[in-house]
């Protein structure tokens, strides 16, 4: 069954104020495009989980979306500081829960897994255990020695861009992938945004590149270079002017309003953000191609 | 011959070249982005050409082209060995015990190398809020060796962290030991003035200055008492061909080597 819609109809489908979200990505293939469209469909007091906050984050509750953040890291990967999630958290603005990394994608793991907690080896350092009455110890019962445990993270909605999906959700990643697989097994509903809508006999030519079944997909949206400033493997490359720019940006409330106003309000959809980035930009970002050896599934 | 005398050199490329030293060749090397990752291709071209870079996006064997900005550049992936999800890279990879080296950073690191990455000052008010743990709490419990790169400053060296985001010694040796972590700890902090490594107690002590360097500087520039080893060694001045790799291939844009 076709899943296909535009990215606002999936966003005003399927997002709704209060939910938790978790727009999926380390580094790469990050939905910006479903971020900005959230922003302008005026959400508010999500609960914005991801490992790496990242630009989007930072632009979410720059607008005003979030009431709460879940996270392992919280910078500007490469660059620094996330200026406003950190100036919201140290003012207090801002709810907070708080893993490392490895805390954060176990929640997900139990979530997508369906089991009621994960355990973790012991690290001995105990301060964010501590501080988040989330993680918790449990006996082993084989040997008697103490775990490290987390519950599951089950996000209201999970967003996850990718190189190519058919139209009932069939999605195919390559590149760094994460945790887009834990999110999408772990999230009530799936919206996927993709670079490519292929055929499905496309998908069905490789499907070990399948991360995510369409049983698990709600919705459907062609959003070519919906990653940017982040990017998308063998599609566009990281924008790092911008992860550089946005440093200088974030330090004035007043230029995040402006940027806000210009860049996201100001547009109507992904293809206007993408054209007004201009041709010297696209051509900065542009990627020769690296092509896989084929793989022989055999004919049967 | 390497000529090695009045050579100039800054603080980023005195610390890259003396954590290149450290790792040995068939090390598997959990990388950060910055100096660690500058360090790994810099020992990897010279004396470990057999090091193994795992990075944290999940990336296994890494050959990257060029310098990689973020943890999760495309260039990563290009060329790599292998390519897995985060929950593999920190069961299958680090948690299990296949990795050697892992590289810690920190806005704080106390006496006995427990290291802040989280707050300074209070957890729930805090003065500054920093990045938080990130991939760093696992690395520095489970891989086999953990080494920190950070300028030598006092407060950056304060005898106690304000939060203990990873595990040097806690407070000595036998603590971190009764925990059953599997991961050695840190073995060296390399700075601008020298080496520090943990005694027998796991405390961390000068044991080695780079050439021009003096204990004063160090005990200035430290927040505790340091304790100085019975043989203060000398590091090995750094080697013209260490210089022309790092400047003109691994680096040639000075993004993290200049200054200072």
């Amino acid at each position: 069954m076709s899943k296909l819609c535009t990215l606002k109809e999936a966003i005003e489908k399927y997002v709704h104020d209060g939910d938790t979200v978790y727009c999926a990505g380390f580094t790469h293939l990050i939905p910006f495009s479903a971020g900005h469209e959230i922003i302008r469909q005026g959400r508010r007091d999500l609960t914005l989980a991801r490992a790496t906050p990242d630009l989007i984050y930072d632009q979410m509750v720059a607008a005003g979306c979030a009431k709460k953040l879940i996270f392992s890291y919280i910078g500007n990967p490469g660059v620094g500081s996330l200026r406003i999630v950190r100036s919201e958290l140290e003012a207090g603005r801002l709810e907070w829960e708080e893993y490392s990394h490895f805390g954060m994608i176990s929640r997900l793991q139990a979530g997508a897994a369906g089991l009621p907690f994960i355990p973790m080896n012991q690290t001995a350092a105990t301060d964010l255990e501590r501080i988040n009455p989330n993680i918790r110890r449990v006996k082993d019962p084989y040997t008697g020695r103490e775990v490290i445990t987390v519950p599951p993270l089950t996000p209201d909605v999970g967003i996850i861009h990718v190189q190519r999906a058919d139209k009932n959700g069939n999605a195919h990643i390559w590149g760094i992938i994460g945790e887009q697989k834990e999110v999408a097994f772990s999230s009530k509903s799936v919206i996927i945004t993709a670079e490519e809508i292929v055929d499905e006999e496309i998908i069905r030519s490789d499907p070990n590149r399948t991360l995510i079944p369409e049983l698990i997909v709600k919705a459907v949206c062609h959003v070519p270079h919906c990653a940017h400033p982040s990017y998308t493997q063998g599609y566009y490359d990281r924008d790092n002017v911008f992860y550089l720019n946005w440093d200088k940006i974030s330090e004035d409330p007043a230029a995040v309003k402006n940027w806000l106003d210009e860049w996201v309000y100001g547009v109507k959809d992904t293809e206007e953000y993408w054209q007004k980035l201009g041709s010297e930009t696209h051509a900065r970002l542009a990627v020769k191609p690296k092509f896989a050896a084929p793989v022989n599934y055999g004919d049967y | 011959m390497d000529q090695s005398s009045s050579l100039q050199y800054s603080a980023s490329e005195l610390m890259c070249v003396n954590a290149a030293r450290l790792l040995r060749d068939g090390d598997v090397v959990f990388v950060g982005v910055g100096l660690p990752n500058l360090a790994c291709n810099l020992a990897r071209r010279t004396h470990a050409p057999n090091l193994q870079m795992i990075y944290e996006a999940g990336v296994i064997g890494a050959r990257p082209s060029r310098l990689p900005l973020s943890i999760g550049d495309p260039t990563l992936v290009s060329g790599a060995a292998s390519v897995c999800g985060m929950y593999d890279i920190f069961t299958l990879y680090l948690q299990r015990g296949n990795v050697d080296v892992g590289f810690l950073g920190g806005a704080q690191i106390d006496r006995f190398g427990n290291i802040n990455a989280t707050v300074i000052g209070d957890y729930a008010k805090p003065k500054v809020r920093l990045p938080g743990s990130g991939g760093s709490q696992e690395m520095a419990g489970w891989a086999n060796r953990c080494y920190i790169i950070t300028p030598h400053q006092k407060r950056r060296f304060p005898e106690k962290v304000d939060f203990r985001t990873s595990a040097g010694f806690l407070n000595g040796r036998t603590e971190r030991d009764a925990t059953g972590v599997r991961g050695g700890g840190p073995l060296v902090v390399v700075t601008n003035l020298g080496l520090l490594e943990p005694d027998a107690n796991g405390e961390l002590i000068l044991t080695a200055l780079h050439p021009g360097c003096t204990v004063e500087q160090v005990k200035e520039n430290t927040g505790w008492e340091i304790k100085v080893a019975q043989t203060l060694r000398t590091t090995n001045p750094i080697l013209e061909s260490e210089l022309i790799l790092l400047r003109e291939e691994l680096d040639p844009d000075g993004i993290h080597l200049k200054g200072s």
